[in-house]
């Protein structure tokens, strides 16, 4: 019978960090060929007059609006989720779980911002999603963007019952929430500047 | 040192599992069986309209068994089916099933992802096979059923991304103590090497299909309507995005030959970076590229610097993955030269698999070439049978090999062997006459209303030979795997006198695989445990 040399305790494996970062990984993608594709649009588009700005792409329609205060502080809402969920590490890590309650309290509730200033972003806009291309990949990459904040607040929903529910000493999937958020970030920070700022 | 035994003993395996136990089951060795299982199915159906398809294009007056409106659609539930209803859940399921068991794992990470990842596939496959049977997917008549093509491969491919996920993070968390990531088993890291580029271009396929969606769905204002989806969707059917698929079984191979070669591989770290350079080809699925190579004649010599930073891209998005397969092949020549050869099926499945994927490889780096005027002709799909045949061959010939792990019995070698010879004849009768009717300018995509200079009938007539061999052959090694599932020779926990670590547990494993964990010191842990103890007792 074969045998082999017994190995001692396995160290903690962090599944769920590196499969947080490997989602990352292929959110990074899914956002960045949307952009990619966005970008290729754009540049395809013929060229119109633009009273303030001389010829411009004929890419998305004169009339539409961007509520700049609300991307923008959908922006600045999610570098705000960023520290609350970096707090809440900070905090799980010192097993204060009252802090750590906090943290990921305003975690989702910035997060919540940041939804529902998407929404007010559709709203204002008034894009019709069966105006033209502009409006059709519009609505798919916000819309894009939309489903994976949501898949945030749920994961830090699931984060934070597992944590006060008393399971303080698995602090990874604390750790890999705030790494999802950080990944949200980014991806949000290039679309809003791709698709709010230069339009 | 004291030694532990990694051998369950006998009775401890889990009595066959109800349906239910089937549908909700976790265990990664009945997650594989389920994909290997349903690859098979999707393959026999991707065939037979493979071979409907080729038949259709013999005689390019009129249509014999199809009808002009239904031609798109065949074509691409055939290439549907093949991708991602057979190549991508054999591969997956195999490595679901035995990379745990290589990594000295008691379970795979994160298995209800997995598991999930399976039923998300199936489901999104379902949806968009139903929806072409219903008049729709690419080009289809049917608006409503074009939509659901679209929403099913999206689901389908989130499912793969899913698995995917779960094979990258076992091969980066779960492996024995000891057991460094180029101590790996060669299978292990060409799996997490795979699933790696699995998941980060499939998030671009579903992004790409998420505005086909909502275009198609809305307004039809951007993609082209139901005719757009081949051509912003199509890249997931066709090279390079069919190497990714083929990376793991690069690695089966590198597995399969130092064990039927009774000797240990050569150059293990050229191994690891021959599996590594294929998978540049990720950036060029996502990229498309090609190039005009600088064929002017006298003026050969004018614009040399552009000519040339034209050709680093191509270069490596395109030739260097063709040095990845060919040191595969280097390596595996070269191990077998070292050793003591057996020839059993795995090893003929393996070797045969090996060159028709090299062909493929080869003649996309042809086909890249614009000035090669090949593009938008019949030699793409000689190249993609000769990839996705020769996967398929791989897999055959691993299901043989890891057969004892998946099911606790074998395939009856002696039957398999001819096997390998026939899926060899037949992806060469199905992709060679393509390539040669791609030069004589016939049309891809095409069943009907072309003619070109040469004997037409000649090599569509092979090609559907060949498609019908293969089916026979899928077909015979269907009906193999089936008797060796159900009333096969009982496989020993050993067979193969293998190395790694999937040979040190039961066949099949019991649910948490290895009673204990174990701590390795080499890529052979297996081999040299038994090099060990030969030395002693002598």
């Amino acid at each position: 019978m074969l045998a082999l040399p017994p190995a001692p305790q396995a160290p903690a494996r962090r599944q769920v960090f590196v499969a947080t970062s490997l989602a990352a990984a292929a959110g990074t993608t899914l956002l960045g060929g949307m952009l990619a594709m966005w970008l290729q649009f754009r540049a395809d588009a013929p060229l119109r007059e633009s009273a303030k700005r001389g010829m411009i792409k004929d890419w998305m329609p004169a009339k539409i609006v961007v509520p700049e205060v609300a991307t923008n502080m959908m922006l600045i809402g999610l570098c705000v989720v960023c520290v609350m969920a970096q707090w809440a590490v900070y905090s799980a890590k010192r097993n204060d779980r009252t802090h750590a309650g906090l943290a990921f309290g305003l975690t989702a509730l910035f997060g919540l911002m940041v939804v529902n200033a998407q929404v007010y972003t559709w709203t204002q806009m008034g894009v019709a999603v069966n105006g033209g291309a502009f409006h059709t990949m519009f609505y798919a990459i916000t819309g894009t963007m939309m489903v994976l904040l949501v898949s945030g607040l749920v994961f830090t929903a699931v984060a934070a019952f597992r944590y006060l529910g008393g399971r303080t000493k698995e602090l990874e999937v604390v750790s890999a929430n705030a790494l999802y958020w950080y990944f949200l970030t980014a991806a949000f920070t290039a679309l809003w500047f791709v698709v709010y700022v230069q339009k | 040192m004291t030694s532990i035994d990694t051998h369950h003993a006998a009775g401890t395996s889990a009595a066959p599992p109800a349906v239910a136990a089937w549908i909700t089951s976790a265990d990664h060795k009945q997650v594989g069986r389920l994909y290997a299982g349903t690859g098979l199915v999707g393959l026999l159906g991707g065939l037979v309209l493979a071979v409907l398809v080729a038949f259709e294009r013999i005689d390019a007056e009129g249509y014999q068994l199809l009808d002009a409106n239904s031609v798109a659609q065949v074509l691409s539930a055939a290439r549907l089916l093949l991708t991602f209803g057979a190549v991508a859940p054999l591969l997956l399921g195999i490595a679901v099933a035995v990379v745990p068991l290589q990594l000295g794992a008691r379970s795979l990470a994160l298995p209800r992802l997995a598991a999930g990842g399976y039923w998300m596939w199936l489901t999104g496959l379902g949806l968009a096979v139903a929806s072409i049977i219903a008049n729709g997917g690419p080009g289809g008549g049917s608006s409503d059923m074009v939509d659901l093509y679209v929403l099913g491969t999206i689901v389908m491919a989130g499912g793969l991304i899913m698995t995917a996920t779960s094979v990258a993070t076992s091969v980066l968390t779960s492996r024995a103590p000891g057991m460094g990531l180029l101590r790996a088993p060669m299978f292990s890291w060409s799996a997490l090497v795979g699933s790696v580029t699995l998941i980060l271009a499939l998030p671009v396929f579903i992004g790409t299909s998420i505005y086909l969606y909502v275009d198609h769905k809305y307004a039809r204002a951007a993609f082209g309507g139901n005719v757009g989806i081949s051509d912003w969707a199509g890249w997931a059917l066709s090279q390079p995005f069919t190497y990714l698929l083929a990376i793991p079984a690069l690695g089966m191979v590198l597995d399969i030959v130092p064990v039927m070669g009774r000797t240990k591989l050569a150059q293990r770290s050229a191994a690891n970076v021959a599996i590594g350079i294929v998978s540049v080809s990720v950036l060029a699925t996502v990229t498309q590229s090609t190039v005009s190579l600088p064929w002017d004649g006298e003026k050969f010599f004018d614009n040399l610097g552009d000519k040339i930073a034209d050709l680093l891209p191509w270069g490596l998005l395109t030739v260097v993955p063709l040095l990845g397969v060919l040191g595969v092949l280097g390596l595996s020549g070269l191990t077998l030269k070292n050793g003591k050869p057996r020839v059993a099926a795995p090893l003929v499945f393996a070797m045969h698999g090996l060159l028709t994927i090299l062909l493929g490889v080869a003649a996309n780096v042809l086909g890249s070439i614009d000035d090669a005027g090949l593009r938008g002709s019949i030699f793409e799909a000689g190249t993609y049978v000769a990839i996705t045949f020769g996967t398929v061959t791989i897999a055959f010939g691993a299901l043989c090999y890891w057969g004892p792990k998946l099911w606790g019995r074998r395939i009856s070698d002696k039957a398999a062997l001819p096997l390998g010879l026939l899926a060899l004849l037949a992806t060469a009768l199905g992709s060679i006459p393509y390539m040669i009717a791609g030069f004589a300018d016939q049309p891809a995509g095409a069943l009907d209303g072309f003619s070109y200079e040469g004997p037409q009938e000649l090599w569509n007539a092979l090609t559907t030979a060949g498609f019908a061999l293969m089916l026979l052959t899928t077909l015979a090694f269907v009906a193999l795997a089936l008797k060796s599932f159900t009333s096969g020779e009982a496989a020993g926990d050993d067979p193969w006198d293998g190395q790694t670590l999937e040979w040190a547990t039961s066949s099949p494993p019991p649910a948490d695989n290895f009673s204990d964990l174990v701590v390795v010191g080499s890529a052979t842990p297996l081999a040299d445990l038994k090099s060990n103890t030969n030395g002693k007792d002598a």
